[in-house]
């Protein structure tokens, strides 16, 4: 049975792949490539999504009800899969959120004591 | 989740694919629109994402659950070895099925006539039977009766232990609606009997708190369903309508739910009644308010978690406080609980033993068929000894491999336990076919396919895998590697490891299946004895018939005046020798009288009352049975009404309580009336042929009073046959009452063996059925063992031959050694069935030794005739080997 656990980002931190597509899916529905390149702008292009675990992930995301998918036709009218934040995943989205503000603070406050 | 994505994981992985697809296209179509060509675009869109089956496998491998996955492809590899070899899967499956099936056949029959008899009725799991206890000086101790309505009301008050207590009292009587007459079976219940067992009537009620009480003043009946629909034509304003029973009109009140038969093992009850009707449904008079009138079986139910041993102290508690408090009447009874299948009035106690013979039986057949298995999958291994090597030579763990194997035998099991269920539900009805007198006792005889049933099966199923499968299976991972790779060597005719451990289960089967061979004729024998057993009485010239005067609205005036007129008739008719009438032919299901007795210069034992059974016989009763008197004499037409009420006794009773002295002339106290002997006659049998000797008396019928029984049978010693007779008495009957019908007039022996014999047919027949399965599988066995010795050793038989080994001298090699299993297998059988038989001695075994000569001699015979069969074949084709060509090979 050891093969549950999903294949993890080498490039962000463990987690936040999932918060951030969670967070992108809040203003609606969207497809894989779609919450690529909405991460990627948003993010400047600082953060480059490995397109390889988008798609586990996503998949991880759906598994646990946090987002459901449906097929549909995109804005190039090509059929493409949709993910839509659930209700569960709203309040997870909230608890990632708060935890991810309070690391942030506590690395904050490390390093600030740093370069006193 | 992880079992829901473990099996949904290849519809996943397709959706995945299609979602991989149309990412690459939106990337496509985004780099064309920046600029680049069709094929740039692609390829760079590909090296974004990177390799879609890459990704595709992450998300499959998330989703295996290893220990499953590796199962279900030992379950796949298993279907297809054993698809390849069709013949070995067939024959493997057929000794499994027959095995299994016989097992699942025997234990749906427990669970649905003794673990779970009653269809509809909840929690029977704790219910038991209850029955009063009497001692009795110079038996065992204690003798079985029933209870009395206080003693009954008494426990039900003071229990706390239990939940409820019911009344179940069988009765029979004849139901005439619209001139169709049926002997039909019928129950008198205490009123709370629906509500306890948790059924509604389907129409109408159950029966009321205040039914329960005053003497004959609730005429209310509850009827079946099936009485409902056969004779009532489903009407639906059926409820308080009245229906004639036993004389009495009775306003039907309910009709119970469909598939409820009431709560007796044997009959399918037709309709209820309730505690206050008993005088009209039980013989021997009012009895509600005689607490020394014992006549009630019934049930009760413990409450959650009571152990029946703490509700028997109890109770017991409760008894011994009424004996004191009642010790005129209650001296020396007690109360006794019996699980349900131990239930001690009813068919239970009859197919109890017999049920649990033939679990035994149907387990020696199982682990006859997996012993085939077991040599076939031996055959097999030595066959696949190359495929396993090299299977170990890469590098598979033993372990792994044992598994696989197992699961190979574990398919075979379950596709066996699946046609073993299909075949129970089949034989389901199959115990009805040893009753086939009665139609209507079928439908309470039925076997129950529940989760029960299915669970034990599933159980069987695994313990045969273990039997066949695991030693074929430890023998083969054993494989020697640098041995099995090499060519196969070839060894001496029967000497090799592997034959040794077939010829081992050879002699396994060939000794169980002469333990049942064995134990099936024993049975048949003393089935052979009852038929011509001498119950006391001659019982071939003797035809019976009875009539139920009650049904057709007879009073005791008028029954008496009929009965009269057709002794006399009947006296007239060509070729009878005698008559008389009885009131419980011996060997009924009916239970006889019994009253308390007193005799004088007999001194009870402190805690007895002394109580006897007896029966009502007419002048020429003995006679005409052809039991002899001993001294004194019998009835006769002086003995009435006018006279001193006289008794015949039997000697067991003269022995009892009178020492052996000559009673002739003394008087006895039966109840309250004093009586006098008149007559000693000789011992017989009462119930069964396997019952000891008790004492037993008679009482006159025309000292009855002016009510006779208007219940009777009539006996007639006559030489013409049932047939001839049965048209003379019609005439005459029709003569006397147009409207009278009777019941079939069969000879005394045949309606004896309509009763006596219906648990030794079940034994002998379902030990015949599975002992010639056994014999089967056993020769199966025994030819597959010998021909595969044979096939393995043309090499040798053709230098035997070359060196001048004669045919005959190889067949007879064969031959001998076949013999010699099956000789070692009889006297390993022989053994064990000497030990096993003195189980089923007492119950089963009427006047036959369980070391009877004969009975091993006959199954010693059959073993060996049909193995000399068996291994013919293979010897021939032995004898036939050709040694030029079986050298060259």
């Amino acid at each position: 049975m050891g093969k549950n656990k999903p294949p993890a980002s080498q490039e962000m931190l463990q987690g936040t792949l999932d918060m951030l597509i969670l967070q992108t899916l809040v203003v609606g529905p969207a497809h894989g490539h779609t919450i690529a390149h909405v991460i990627e702008h948003a993010s400047e292009d600082v953060l480059q999504v490995e397109q390889g675990s988008l798609y586990p992930a996503l998949h991880r995301l759906a598994d646990r009800g946090w987002v459901s998918s449906y097929w549909g036709t995109s804005e190039n009218n090509r059929k493409a899969r949709y993910y839509k934040l659930t209700a569960k995943g709203r309040k997870r989205l909230l608890t990632e959120t708060g935890r991810w503000q309070q690391l942030v603070e506590a690395i904050g406050r490390v390093l600030a004591r740093a370069t006193e | 989740m992880g079992i829901r994505r473990f099996f949904l994981r290849r519809r996943e992985d397709a959706e995945l694919a299609r979602e991989l697809e149309a990412h690459i296209a939106h990337e496509v179509d985004e780099n064309v629109s920046s600029g680049m060509s069709e094929d740039e675009a692609r390829r760079r869109a590909y090296l974004k994402l990177g390799s879609p089956s890459r990704v595709r496998e992450d998300v499959w491998h998330w989703s295996t659950l290893g220990f499953v996955d590796s199962v279900l492809r030992d379950l796949r590899y298993a279907v297809r070895a054993l698809w390849r070899n069709p013949g070995f899967s067939i024959v493997a499956l057929l000794c499994l099925t027959l095995g299994i099936g016989a097992n699942a056949s025997v234990f749906s029959w427990i669970e649905g006539v003794l673990l779970r008899p009653f269809p509809l009725v909840a929690h029977q799991e704790r219910m038991v039977a209850i029955a009063g206890t009497r001692y009795a000086k110079g038996t065992t101790g204690l003798e079985r009766t029933n209870v009395s309505w206080p003693d009954f009301q008494d426990f039900q008050k003071s229990c706390t232990r239990m939940d409820w207590f019911i009344v179940d009292r069988l009765t029979r009587t004849t139901l005439s609606i619209d001139a169709r007459a049926q002997r039909v079976a019928a129950s008198v219940v205490s009123s709370n009997y629906f509500d306890a067992l948790g059924l509604h009537p389907m129409l109408g009620r159950g029966f009321e708190p205040a039914e329960d009480s005053g003497r004959n003043a609730h005429p209310v009946t509850v009827i079946s369903y099936w009485l409902w629909k056969e004779y009532y034509h489903g009407d639906p304003a059926i409820i308080g309508k009245t229906q004639v029973l036993n004389g009495i009109p009775h306003t039907i009140v309910g009709v119970a739910p469909e598939g409820f038969y009431g709560t007796f093992v044997g009959y399918p009850i037709q309709f209820w009644v309730p505690v206050s009707m008993q005088e009209v449904f039980d013989p021997g008079g009012y009895k509600l308010e005689d607490r020394g009138e014992t006549w009630i079986e019934g049930f009760a139910r413990l409450k959650p978690g009571v152990t029946i041993e703490q509700a028997q102290a109890e109770i017991s508690g409760v008894a011994k406080r009424l004996e004191v408090d009642y010790l005129s009447t209650n001296r020396g009874r007690g109360v006794k609980l019996f699980p349900l299948w131990q239930t001690p009035f009813n068919g239970a106690s009859r197919l109890g033993p017999t049920l649990t013979v033939a679990l035994a039986v149907v387990f020696l057949v199982l682990i006859i068929a997996c012993a085939n298995v077991s040599g076939l999958l031996l055959v097999r291994s030595l066959a696949r000894r190359h495929e396993i090597a090299i299977r170990l030579a890469i590098g598979s763990r033993r372990g792994r491999l044992l598994r696989q194997l197992l699961t190979e035998g574990f398919v075979l099991s379950a596709l066996a336990a699946a046609g073993g269920l299909a075949i129970a539900y089949l034989c389901r009805n199959l115990m009805a076919v040893f009753f086939p007198l009665s139609k209507v006792i079928a439908t309470n005889l039925t076997g129950t396919m529940d989760w029960r049933v299915f669970v034990f099966s599933l159980g069987v199923c695994l313990i045969s895998t273990l039997m066949f499968a695991l030693v074929p299976a430890l023998q083969t991972s054993k494989v020697d590697l640098a041995g099995s790779l090499k060519s196969d060597s070839r060894t001496s005719f029967g000497s090799r490891g592997r034959a040794r451990l077939r010829s081992a289960l050879v002699l396994l089967q060939v000794s169980l299946s002469f333990i049942l061979l064995a134990g099936s004729v024993l049975l048949i024998q003393s089935m052979r004895r009852i038929q011509t057993a001498d119950p006391g009485f001659s019982a071939d010239k003797i035809v019976v018939t009875s009539f139920d005067l009650a049904a057709a609205g007879y009073d005791g005036p008028r029954a008496r005046a009929f009965q009269d007129a057709l002794v006399d008739r009947v006296q007239a008719l060509p070729g009878v020798e005698s008559e008389a009438l009885v009131r419980i032919p011996p060997f009924s299901f009916a239970s006889y009288f019994s009253a308390p007795i007193a005799v004088d210069g007999y001194v009870p034992a402190p805690n007895e009352r002394p109580t006897e059974e007896y029966n009502q016989v007419s002048s020429g009763y003995f006679a005409t049975m052809g039991i002899p008197i001993v001294s004194g004499r019998e009835f006769t037409p002086a003995d009435n009404d006018t006279t001193f009420p006289a008794v015949v006794v039997n000697e067991q009773m003269v022995a009892k309580y009178w020492h052996g002295r000559d009673p002739v002339g003394k008087r006895i106290q039966v109840r309250d009336k004093w009586m006098q002997v008149v007559g000693i006659v000789r011992n017989s049998k009462y119930g069964a042929f396997v019952e000891e000797t008790k004492p037993f008396f008679y009482v006159c019928w025309r000292q009855l009073g002016q009510k006779s029984p208007l219940g009777a049978t009539l006996t007639i010693r006559t030489a013409q046959a049932p047939g001839t007779m049965a048209t003379l008495l019609a005439h005459e009957v029709h003569l006397l009452d147009a409207g009278l019908g009777m019941s079939e007039v069969i000879t005394m022996r045949e309606y004896m063996n309509r009763s006596a014999l219906a648990s030794q047919q079940v034994a002998v027949g379902l030990l015949t059925i599975f002992g010639g399965i056994a014999l089967l599988l056993a020769v199966i066995g025994l030819y597959g063992v010998m021909a595969y010795a044979v096939s393995q050793s043309t090499h040798e038989f053709g230098l035997r031959m070359a060196l001048g080994a004669s045919p005959s001298d190889l067949l007879r090699l064969v031959m001998s050694h076949g013999l010699a299993l099956t000789i070692g297998g009889v006297a390993l059988g022989a053994a064990a069935t000497l030990i096993l038989t003195r189980w089923i001695a007492g119950t089963f075994l009427y006047n036959v030794s369980p070391r009877d000569p004969l009975a091993f001699g006959l199954a010693f015979v059959m073993m060996m005739v049909t193995s000399l069969a068996a291994c013919f074949v293979p010897a021939w084709r032995a004898a036939r080997i050709d040694p030029v060509r079986a050298l060259r090979n």
